[in-house]
């Protein structure tokens, strides 16, 4: 049989079959997803209940709930959870704080050329390396930093921010600011210009056409916006190791302390599902929120 | 496939492969448990003599441990390549070796908290010291130390060592403080900064055993119950004075710069960048001495290349290649005749890196080494290393 003949019989194969296309293209992706991305988090999910040998460091194949129920009695595990959540909850409404007028005049106000001018500016950071970013707040926030040296030409008492939570803070809000604004300025365009005119010819003014008109178009945006923010900062540990104080320790610290340095694995394991498990009702609760619609 | 009858396929397939991953690593427990009563392989006979090497070699050191300057002449007279792991901690060279890496490395330049777990859970092997010559210029502290050395069996090679000194800045300090006692003092709230390591609790004990002799601190690695959490209790009294627990030198080095800090526990390697650098700053061992680190290159148990492992402890022990870490890295070298090399390297070398100072400056220093429950009296109270590091994390959550 000729190989042209071949080709032909398989494409009609195909054809008659759309079953067997489907599952000829989607077998790739999906093995990829089964064996890769679940299989790793099972096996995650499978060490978090071993131990280690603290002296050794080799793992002892036991099933027990120890490492699960050390983060559950140890207070200080309890104010480290606590800390990144308030942390990640605090960064995200900042950026929402912060984007919602950026994205407004971003998508309604400024004219096209300039528009893209904007959308640029707004994305250049993204360019740089994340520690250069962390590196260069530093450089601001610390003793001899510029923002010590503004505070003493003003005459205002040296504020010490570096190494605080403080500092923390507004790295964060400022690492994750474009993540919130691009999905909010998206959601804004979406809005019809006449939606707007024809609440001001009914009488409304701005701040009840802001939030009856405008809000609840787009709230999705805002939702898709705080995953990504939340998320970032929950799952980040390099900020609070630069940047933190003595009092910083995030999720992403006792993980990597755990696994690096202390060399237990199954710890380090049980601790993430911390992080997974706060994810995963975050995102089942944006999904009420229909942040998946404007994706 | 419709979508029920997918979801049992899927559900089901979940199930096998948990399955899977349960009852494998369950068949294979048992083995992972050590004994803390003698090494699992004290009785390996060491190699007798040096043989042909294999052209390769393998090892997970220190940054800095290995570098062009000393690895190329070696390469070049023994035919061994060198090929590095760098790890960042003690820690994470325990956990390196312990996880398979030890069929597959052949040396590791373990400091002292590292070493004895590594001898115990069989990780490392016994060496034969008769063949490494240079062995005998070693200073006697280090001839045969106890982080290395068990019922005189040797475990490694001792390498470089150095102190954890009292930095403090000049314009705070007009005289060099003479007492650990400032960093736990109040008047200095905000402006210390110490290592982010659980190994710190003997800083901490060591600085108690002179300010509380009641106590009864005479090793501050072995701790009962009571002198550990005396020196927990002042690690967490504390805190609250602490800038930053630093986790790498360069973050100390800009704390100091500054002016964020005025006190810290660091390496003498900081206090030279910092002076190098300009920064009106400088080091001291106060009177209740200092916690210091020691190296060893220790033998893998299961070294595949153990010829060039043995050349390259041979030539890592030689005078030339001690001066040059030593002032490479900033730290001490074993080797006494180490000294005037250091000299030529760098003016004042030998001086700066303490390499001539006198044996009584050695004994001020204590090594560390693993915390066990065993104690060295034999009596088995004390405090072992699990509990130094949940110890530590409470000190600084």
């Amino acid at each position: 049989m000729s190989d042209r003949g071949l080709r032909q019989r398989a494409g009609a194969a195909l054809w008659r079959r759309p079953w067997l296309r489907g599952v000829l293209t989607l077998s790739p992706p999906l093995l990829w997803f089964l064996v890769i991305y679940l299989a790793s988090l099972v096996v995650m999910l499978v060490t978090a209940f071993f131990t280690v040998n603290s002296l050794t460091g080799n793992v002892v194949y036991q099933w027990t709930w120890s490492n699960f129920s050390q983060i559950l009695t140890q207070s200080v595990y309890g104010s480290i959870i606590l800390r990144t959540l308030l942390m990640a909850i605090a960064v995200t409404i900042t950026d929402i704080l912060l984007a919602l007028p950026f994205a407004f005049f971003l998508a309604k106000v400024v004219s096209r050329r300039w528009r893209q001018l904007l959308l640029g500016l707004l994305l250049m950071p993204l360019w740089a390396s994340y520690l250069a970013k962390v590196y260069a707040w530093i450089n601001i926030l610390s003793n001899k930093g510029v923002l010590p040296g503004i505070e003493s030409k003003l005459g205002i008492a040296p504020t010490h921010i570096a190494y605080t939570n403080i500092a923390m803070w507004i790295v964060f809000s400022y690492l994750w600011l474009p993540f919130m604004i691009v999905p909010i300025y998206g959601a804004f365009e979406r809005v019809p210009d006449s939606l707007l005119e024809a609440s001001s010819d009914l009488g409304a003014g701005s701040w009840i056409t802001f939030r009856w008109v405008l809000l609840p178009m787009v709230l999705p945006g805002i939702v898709a916006g705080s995953i990504f923010t939340f998320s970032l900062t929950l799952g980040d540990f390099i900020t609070p190791l630069l940047i933190g104080g003595s009092n910083s320790d995030f999720i992403g610290n006792a993980i990597y302390d755990s696994a690096l340095n202390g060399g237990n694995l199954p710890f380090a394991a049980a601790l993430a599902f911390v992080s997974i498990a706060i994810m995963a009702i975050y995102l089942l609760l944006a999904r009420f929120a229909g942040a998946f619609e404007a994706l | 496939m419709n979508s029920s009858r997918f979801r049992r396929w899927a559900s089901g397939s979940a199930v096998a492969l948990v399955l899977s991953l349960v009852v494998v690593p369950a068949a294979l427990g048992g083995s992972a448990t050590a004994a803390t009563s003698a090494p699992p392989t004290q009785g390996v006979k060491p190699l007798q003599s040096v043989g042909k090497g294999e052209g390769t070699l393998n090892l997970i050191a220190w940054e800095g441990y290995a570098q062009p300057q000393w690895v190329k002449p070696f390469t070049a007279s023994t035919g061994c390549k060198v090929n590095v792991k760098y790890a960042g901690s003690s820690s994470e060279m325990v956990s390196l070796m312990a996880n398979g890496g030890g069929h597959q490395y052949d040396l590791v330049s373990a400091s002292g908290d590292a070493d004895l777990r590594l001898i115990y859970g069989g990780n490392v092997k016994p060496v034969n010291m008769k063949l490494i010559p240079s062995s005998s210029q070693f200073r006697p502290f280090l001839k045969s130390p106890s982080f290395n050395t068990i019922n005189g069996v040797h475990y490694g090679v001792s390498y470089e060592f150095g102190p954890n000194v009292l930095l403090y800045s000049t314009k705070t300090f007009k005289t060099a403080p003479t007492s650990w006692s400032v960093l736990y003092n109040k008047t200095y709230k905000g402006k210390i900064t110490v290592p982010d390591n659980p190994i710190q609790i003997a800083d901490a004990a060591l600085y108690l055993s002179k300010e509380k002799p009641s106590l009864g601190i005479t090793d501050p690695y072995e701790l009962t119950q009571t002198q550990f959490t005396a020196a927990v209790n002042l690690l967490k009294a504390q805190h609250p004075l602490i800038k930053k627990y630093w986790d790498l030198a360069s973050q100390e080095i800009s704390l100091f710069q500054n002016g964020e800090v005025v006190a810290g526990a660091a390496w003498p390697y900081q206090t030279n960048t910092l002076q190098a650098a300009g920064a009106k700053v400088a080091d001291t061992i106060p009177s209740e001495g200092a916690t210091g680190w020691a190296d060893t290159w220790l033998l893998a148990t299961n070294a595949p290349h153990p010829n060039c492992a043995y050349k390259w402890m041979a030539y890592a022990s030689t005078p030339k290649v001690q001066a040059e870490e030593a002032i490479y890295f900033g730290e001490t070298p074993a080797n006494t005749q180490a000294c005037s090399i250091m000299n030529t390297l760098q003016k004042g070398g030998c001086a700066a890196y303490h390499a001539n100072a006198p044996e009584s400056y050695f004994s001020t220093i204590k090594f560390w080494k693993t915390p066990l429950s065993t104690c060295d009296n034999g009596k088995s109270n004390c405090v072992d290393f699990t509990q130094w590091q949940q110890a530590w994390t409470q000190i600084i959550g």
